[in-house]
């Protein structure tokens, strides 16, 4: 039997006032059937909240959907957030549609992954593994 | 991972309940020593159990019921809530999607509500084996109420009836007709049973169902109505569990919230009614027996497992599969010779 200290907890959540979770709802059902344990958030979650089901659900990776345009903005403030609480074990996985510019900044900035669309599921599931380890 | 400080734990302090129940769902010794240091503490939380099946608004009516115990209308001081939600864990995968906090968006900002997702990690019966050990978490930190969410139950998924002390289930319009209230299960366990989205057409019908079903389940007329705690002493047999408390069938409505101050009130009076009738003692050790029970039996088989050859395990299996011996028969061999 596997371990169950082994086993991945994810948190997604739509972050911003953007109501497409189509995109999010899929990456949640393939890591779920890749064996994580996904909490899902919901539609606009602002970055409080999202900080505060990371911390109650002691996940630890935290992946986000942005399809507004403000991940310059809501990005780093989560991760300010996230390491205000103590969460600094807490590893920030991005989709959406991120210029180049800005995917550089975010990944120097400490964001995991970064991934937009057309990216297959199997790579983020990997990514995911890989970070837990 | 830094060892966690029962202390925090005890002072509620939110990183340290969080860690604490990860390691403690995730059974580590570390988990263990905490909850060794913790279980003193506890024993002083009202344990609410909320069940019912898919789709019946569960959720919905958690975040409501949390959401009024945080806001008192008689200006008392709100007690703090912990909310456990539990949701399957796939058979196939091993993996789960926890979906109960989307319905429960109204909590989010309070520091007096902490909202933990469980998968059931492959339990039967509603709840996760370690969600009794959470529980206790929450309850030395201090939280007075604890709302406990099942999976959504079918008709048998009744572990909850004895970790809570008193059990909600909750229905809703349309789900059946008047025998599905008199079979056995889900239904026996009810301390209150609440009729959920009772704006919807039939709400009347199965209110007026479960309460034909209540009353065929309670037909001494001469105990109807009483509700005295002094009549238990004479009349109550071991056949007779609650024969003081008949469980209250209340309309709901959750997305709005009606109906919630009157099944708030509803808790409150079965809380008086368990500790003034000793109910309440009798369940604690009901709980604490059944878990040992539990942990006993789960103990027992992985210590079997670690002695057992997986040759020996296979040879008897394929031996059953040929039809060789009975499935009796190889637990029989299995156990032999075997010191656990």
């Amino acid at each position: 039997m596997e371990d169950p200290q082994d086993k991945i907890r994810v948190l997604i959540a739509k972050a911003g006032l953007d109501g497409h979770d189509r995109g999010a709802k899929v990456v949640a059902r393939a890591l779920r059937d890749a064996g994580m344990e996904v909490i899902y958030t919901g539609l606009r979650q602002t970055p409080e909240m999202i900080t505060e089901a990371a911390l109650q659900e002691d996940v630890q990776i935290v992946g986000l959907s942005i399809l507004s345009g403000a991940h310059m903005t809501l990005v780093p403030k989560i991760k300010k957030m996230l390491e205000e609480q103590g969460l600094d074990n807490v590893k920030l996985f991005l989709g959406g549609i991120i210029p180049d510019e800005d995917k550089l900044e975010l990944e120097k900035l400490g964001i995991a992954g970064i991934y937009g669309p057309g990216t297959s599921t199997q790579t983020i599931i990997k990514d995911i593994q890989n970070a837990c380890q | 991972m830094p060892v966690i400080d029962p202390e925090a734990v005890l002072r509620g302090e939110r990183l340290a309940v969080t860690r604490a129940l990860t390691q403690i769902e995730n059974s580590t010794q570390d988990g263990f020593q905490l909850l060794e240091t913790l279980f003193p503490h506890t024993g002083n939380s009202h344990l609410i159990g909320v069940t019912g099946a898919p789709g019946t608004g569960k959720s919905t009516l958690v975040n409501q019921l949390a959401y009024h115990y945080r806001h008192p209308t008689d200006g008392a001081e709100a007690p703090r809530v912990a909310v456990i939600a539990v949701d399957p864990t796939s058979p196939f995968s091993g993996g789960a999607l926890l979906g109960d906090r989307v319905r429960m968006q109204d909590l989010v900002g309070d520091p007096g509500v902490f909202v933990r997702s469980m998968a059931s990690r492959g339990s039967l019966g509603g709840l996760a084996a370690a969600t009794g050990s959470l529980v206790q978490v929450f309850d030395a930190a201090g939280y007075e109420i604890i709302i406990i969410e099942t999976v959504g139950a079918g008709q048998a998924e009744v572990d909850i009836a004895s970790l809570a002390h008193s059990t909600v289930v909750v229905e809703a319009p349309g789900l059946g007709d008047e025998i599905q209230t008199i079979k056995a299960g889900i239904l026996e366990i009810a301390d209150i049973l609440v009729v959920n989205k009772a704006d919807k057409p039939g709400a009347d019908h199965s209110l007026r169902a479960l309460r034909t079903m209540l009353t065929l389940a309670h037909s001494h007329p001469e105990e109807i109505g009483h509700h005295s705690p002094n009549m238990n002493s004479s009349q109550a047999t071991d056949e007779e569990p609650d024969p003081d408390w008949i469980p209250p069938v209340l309309p709901t409505t959750s997305i709005t919230g009606e109906g919630i101050p009157e099944l708030v009130t509803e808790l409150a009076k079965h809380r008086e009614y368990l500790l003034s009738s000793g109910e309440w003692q009798k369940r604690e050790e009901n709980r604490l027996s059944n878990e040992l029970e539990l942990l006993l039996k789960d103990s027992l088989r992985s210590r079997w497992e670690n002695k057992i050859s997986p040759a020996t395990y296979q040879n008897t299996l394929k031996k059953v599969i040929t039809r060789k011996i009975t499935p009796w028969k190889a637990v029989q061999d299995l156990l032999e010779g075997v010191e656990i």
